[in-house]
């Protein structure tokens, strides 16, 4: 279902095929299309799919279709993709991406704070200003590789975070972080009666949802999430795009042989500062989402595990393929936002049905992995799909597939 | 002038631990080529030993206590360490009160079996691995070990005392012609500081002065010569991981009176350690260690008031600051080879 | 169609939505007959506890979803009734709250703002939750409650010390009940007068960071009202563990006091620092040389050890205080879980009782009505004795602890002893008083919600 491009022996299978494709759309090939489409259609109907289960029933638990978990979902896509721009094409090993996020959101929530409370001019501003801040980070980052670029950027990463803990509260609120408050003034449109402004696009609150009930079923359909996953596809589109594209081949060439790019008169830093660029300005988006969303920022965003974050959810996905880190980034908040929320109690309802002596025990063994416990759940997790899935959760995907393909034409 | 010196003590102080972990990280990815991230979580264990141990030593039985009732209004309860039952009570205070000294030798043995197990169990499939999923695994690792012990002794900090014999300061300055008490430094930080030194030492002995060491080192220059020769290099480098893994235990061992441990002081140390091993310089254990003391040190002046007034948040920042200045002037950090880790 | 800010789950969970929906799509407006967000059903409500339970404060958290399931259990009838009791209203019959019996959802606030707001919201939009209550760190109850203000959703505060909480950031639909860093300089600075003098030299170390900020700020202005001088200030970075470089040139700065605005994980490691660093036993300015350690908590001494011992403090409420209402809860707490309760695990139960009360004293779960009902609301019997829920900035105001770290502890809880218990009056202070966001501060309008 999607292109493994981790061998580099694949460096050279885009260019056999067109770049305007052949009965695809949107100058995509008909494969890409056909991928294109299925996202589409997940993400449309993620409501759906993702509350499976009747409202009230045990399993309810595990529904992940409310609005926060759901905008979280296609926000952490994006920061994933275009990371894996980044990482999955040239190798370069970004640990200090989540800074570009945060400088996203400041920019964002000043916006709303001081410009409008419409998410667009936030966003863009976030991304502008996140686009900018990887320019200078990886301007400098670049001039190193392997590792020390990695701690290059883990250095810069750590040191926006610092600052905006401690030194920078003034304009970062420090650890309290920025929130929009009833006293602030926006140039344009803030509320008049003294009540505290909302995210909008032109007057429509990014909190606004209706609900769709069907028997025990509950289905919420939120602007917010649509708005964030419009944004979600055209960040897709545009790294299927980025992958086929000369530029994409560039950018996989450094990863395999720099060198021989240098002798042929390619200046691999070029396209490799482009690309940390692109990588900055989907985290910068990431960022602006967020604050449209939820309309808070805190320098925690920045801290070197957020960056760690979406290092482990591309390469848990399938670095270098367009699927993967969406996969890897869905898994890793609903393991943060789902298991973290199973109490004790839920799990004595769970095994109500077993006799007394035998419920305990499984309480008792169950309980060390969730709620409190979901860190532990989460470490062995990694360590599984790493020891078993090499090529992360797609690969995971691409077995099964082939599997069920060998079953048909076993039949 | 005298600040300056207690600061330099402080540096030296952090160094060491700096350089402890640095040290192990290098041993492992120079011989074994493997990108860590359990190191932090193995230098908490080390940590741990000592906490571990001191719990086996005051393992009690409850005694109630005449005439007295605890909160609830039961008879008030009052633990006395079975261990005094075997060597009475002056001398089973004196070992609960040696607690860490004793545990280096408790965690020497544990670590190493920590080690093994670490290495044939896990690392020894991800030798031919990405260093992405090396890092991915082993993080995985480090949260899993974080866990269980969180699970076990709760998030809280645990004290862990050092010897009653080691508690106070050596008023230092008087040996430089200042007055009495302007410089005064803690034993038990002293103790740290000679006793990282004898280690460092013993790792650099070891590996200079022995015929294992040389292969070794012949390994970490080139695998594939070695194995040429008839050499058994794997079955070294398992033990190398147990002595890196020994080395970071025992760092954390000692480190425990001086902070007192908890679940996520692996983490903590974790980046700071990558910090120091590349600006050190990729497979350069003396850079690994130069490193480690250099960014103690600097670290240590950075938080002097004097320094903090002038430039607010410097101490914040000055080792990452110090680690882009240094990756900018010098390529592959202060000793680097050519080569390692740079693709 | 229609539109709602943050929807609820609660009302389908009663059946108020037939058979009928089955054959045709429905669109609901969530608490369109109600008014306010999340509206419970006739039979269930549910409360919402966002406590730290993964990161340094996990121990913390550990000890507020104790006391807060204890609540619960006694809300709903069970156990001994706890405070209920002993507090002085006397609306709650152990039958849930309004006839309906009380459930909870918990959750994982990881001490992160994005975390702890991501768990608040999933709380609200999945579970339903009416209310949302716990924290174990200011930046988080600050983050949290201006979240319940846009919601719709009362919140009420959980273990958060600094002044911002109901000073500069305060909301309408947000209350604390714990104590402050303002309150905290009020009650130390005659009890530091009276037993190290006046005449007193003062070195701060300060964590980086808000509470850091506030904190110091009280204790200084106190200090130095009872003639006290604050030679320097420096401010520490919160994830350091190592304080060496930063206690080392205490000595010398001519101070003969430190004050280490540290808590938590900070606290034990900068303490166990200074009295290595002999500080302890040290002579300056022809004085013994003290440290103050202005926030204590019980579950942190215990990482200081032997450390603590002498060492001047405040703190909301300790499980020693011999009133009425703290023995009981100490004694319904200890029964579950064989230890006594840390002042986390008291301020979070309270808050619960004083929640589920004021409910029923409005006679609705609405907000605003019951935000009405816990304005200047005044109660006792829930330990720290006479209080006072203040109308204007949503801080109780009650009385404040001065502990000390005992000589000769008995068992490892009992590590504190009470120097001082400083009544209300002393630390009263007025909404627009400048530690608290001077005269700009403002709740705001209180929000319903839907």
């Amino acid at each position: 279902m999607t292109d493994q491009t981790t061998q580099p022996t694949s460096v050279a299978s885009p260019s056999a095929r067109p770049s305007s494709g052949t009965g695809g759309m949107l100058g995509l090939t008909k494969k890409d299309s056909t991928l294109m489409l299925i996202v589409f259609g997940l993400v449309m109907l993620a409501p759906f799919i993702l509350n499976p289960f009747p409202e009230g029933s045990a399993m309810a638990q595990f529904n992940a279709g409310y609005p926060d978990l759901m905008q979280r979902f296609v926000i952490f896509g994006i920061f994933a993709i275009g990371f894996n721009i980044l990482f999955g094409l040239t190798g370069y090993l970004s640990f200090g991406h989540a800074a570009f996020l945060g400088v996203g959101s400041y920019a964002a929530i000043w916006s709303m704070k001081l410009v409008t409370l419409n998410v667009i001019p936030g966003i863009l501003l976030a991304i502008i200003i996140a686009a900018a801040f990887s320019f200078i980070v990886g301007f400098i980052s670049l001039r190193r590789s392997g590792i020390y670029f990695s701690i290059l950027t883990l250095a810069f990463a750590q040191m926006s975070y610092a600052l905006a803990y401690s030194v920078l509260t003034p304009i970062t609120g420090g650890e309290t972080g920025l929130q929009i408050k009833n006293t602030d003034t926006p140039l344009f449109g803030g509320p008049t009666d003294g009540s505290i402004g909302r995210a909008n696009l032109f007057g429509a609150e990014m909190g606004n949802s209706f609900e769709l009930s069907l028997g025990n079923w509950l289905f919420t359909f939120n602007l917010g999430y649509y708005i964030a996953a419009a944004f979600m596809l055209i960040a897709f589109y545009l790294s299927i795009r980025i992958f086929r594209s000369p530029f994409g081949m560039m950018l996989r060439a450094v990863k395999s042989n720099q060198q021989r790019m240098n002798y042929t008169g390619l200046t691999p830093k070029r396209y490799t500062l482009w690309a940390f660029i692109i990588s900055g300005a989907y985290a910068g988006l990431a960022g602006g989402l967020m604050v449209a969303m939820d309309t808070q920022v805190g320098p925690e965003r920045m801290f070197w595990t957020a960056s760690g974050e979406v290092v482990i959810m591309t390469i848990l996905g399938g670095a270098g393929t367009l699927m993967g880190p969406v996969l890897g980034a869905g898994f890793i908040k609903y393991m943060e936002n789902i298991i973290s929320k199973i109490n004790k109690d839920i799990l004595h309802e769970w095994f109500a049905f077993m006799p007394d002596g035998l419920e305990d025990i499984m309480v008792s063994v169950v309980y060390p992995f969730i709620g409190k416990g979901w860190h532990l759940t989460l470490g062995i997790m990694f360590m599984l799909v790493v020891i078993f899935l090499p090529g992360g959760l797609v690969e995971g995907g691409q077995r099964i597939a082939a599997r069920f393909r060998r079953n048909k034409n076993a039949d | 002038m005298d600040q300056i010196i207690v600061q330099i003590l402080n540096g030296l102080d952090k160094g060491s631990a700096y350089a402890l972990i640095a040290l192990g990280l290098t041993l492992i990815f120079g011989t074994l080529g493997v990108v860590n991230f359990a190191h932090g979580a193995l230098f908490m264990m080390g940590a741990f030993c000592a906490v571990i141990l001191s719990k086996i030593l005051t393992i009690s039985r409850e005694v109630a206590v005449e005439g007295q009732t605890d909160f609830l209004g039961n008879p008030l309860m009052r633990d006395v360490p079975v261990i005094y039952n075997w060597f009475g009570e002056t001398a089973g205070a004196a070992i609960i009160d040696w607690n860490v000294p004793l545990a280096i030798l408790f965690s020497i043995p544990i670590m190493i079996g920590i080690g093994f197990a670490m290495e044939r169990g896990l690392i020894k499939h991800f030798y031919k691995r990405p260093h992405a999923d090396q890092i991915l695994v082993t993080f995985g690792l480090a949260i899993v070990l974080a866990e269980v012990i969180k699970y076990f002794f709760g998030a809280n900090p645990i004290q862990t005392p050092a010897p009653a014999a080691f508690t106070g300061s050596l008023d230092f300055g008087v040996w430089l012609g200042y007055d009495p008490l302007t410089i005064m430094y803690p034993y038990w930080r002293l103790v740290y500081f000679f006793f990282s030194a004898l280690i460092i030492a013993g790792v650099f002995a070891f590996l200079q002065f022995t015929t294992f060491g040389m292969v070794v080192r012949a390994g970490m220059a080139d695998r594939e010569t070695v194995q040429m020769l008839g050499i058994d290099i794997d079955k070294r480098f398992t033990f190398m991981f147990g002595l890196a893994a020994a080395v970071a235990g025992l760092a954390g061992v000692m480190y425990a009176p001086i902070v007192a441990p908890n679940y996520h002081m692996g983490m903590d140390f974790l980046v700071l350690s990558f910090v120091v091993v590349v600006v050190g310089g990729m497979g350069s254990l003396p850079g690994a260690v130069a490193a480690g003391f250099l960014l103690g040190i600097l670290e240590s002046f950075a938080s002097m008031p004097a320094v903090v007034q002038v430039l607010p948040g410097i101490n914040q920042i000055i080792i990452y600051l110090v680690a882009i200045i240094i990756l900018l002037t010098r390529p592959r950090g202060l000793m680097g080879r050519k080569g390692v880790m740079e693709d | 169609m229609s539109k709602s800010n943050f929807t609820r789950r609660g009302v389908i969970k009663t059946g108020a939505v037939g058979g009928a929906a089955l054959a045709l799509p429905q669109y609901l407006r969530a608490d369109g007959h109600a008014g306010f967000t999340n509206a419970p059903g006739d039979s269930e409500v549910v409360l919402g506890f966002n406590v730290p339970q993964t990161g340094p404060y996990a121990d913390e958290g550990a000890d507020e979803l104790r006391a807060y399931e204890l609540a619960v259990e006694h809300l709903n009838g069970g156990g001994d009734g706890g405070m209920l009791n002993t507090f002085s209203s006397k609306v709650l019959d152990g039958t849930g709250i309004l006839g309906r019996e009380v459930k909870y959802v918990t959750g994982d606030t990881q001490t992160k703002s994005d975390a702890a707001r991501a768990s608040a919201r999933s709380m609200i939009e999945k579970d339903g939750a009416i209310m949302i209550t716990g924290g174990s760190s200011s930046g988080v109850a600050v983050a949290v409650q201006a979240l319940c203000q846009e919601a719709g959703i009362i919140f009420m505060a959980g273990l958060t010390h600094s002044n911002d909480t109901t000073g500069k950031d305060r909301k309408a639909n947000g209350f604390r009940h714990f104590f402050n860093s303002y309150m905290t300089g009020a009650a130390l600075a005659p009890v530091l007068a009276a037993n190290y003098g006046t005449d007193r030299k003062a070195y701060h170390l300060t964590a980086d960071y808000n509470w850091g900020y506030t904190t110091e700020e009280a204790i200084r202005a106190s200090t130095e009202a009872v003639g006290w001088e604050t030679v320097n200030s420096v401010k520490t970075p919160l994830t350091q563990t190592d304080f060496s470089s930063y206690i080392a040139p205490v000595l010398n700065s001519g101070a003969d006091v430190l004050v280490l605005n540290h808590y938590g994980g900070n606290m034990v490691n900068s303490l166990t620092n200074a009295v290595q660093f002999g500080l302890r036993d040290a002579v300056a300015n022809g004085k013994n040389f003290e440290i103050v350690v202005p926030l204590y908590s019980r579950l942190m001494a215990r990482g200081a050890g032997a450390n603590v011992k002498g060492i001047y403090g405040s703190t909301n409420w300790h499980w020693s205080l011999q009133d009425e209402g703290s023995q009981a809860f100490v004694r319904s707490f200890g029964t579950k879980y064989g230890f006594p309760p840390s002042q986390a695990a008291h301020t979070t139960y309270v808050q619960t009782l004083l929640y589920a009360d004021a409910v029923t004293r409005a006679g609705s779960f609405a907000p605003c009505a019951v935000a009405e009902a816990l304005e200047d609301f005044e109660f006792d019997g829930l330990g720290n004795g006479k209080t006072l829920y203040r109308g204007s900035d949503h801080q109780c105001f009650k009385d404040v602890l001065v502990v000390r770290g005992k000589e000769n502890p008995e068992s490892e809880f009992d590590l504190l002893e009470i120097v001082e218990v400083t009544p209300v009056d002393q630390v009263m202070y007025s909404p627009d008083h400048p530690q608290m966001g001077g005269a700009e501060a403002s709740l705001g309008e209180c929000n319903n919600g839907a």
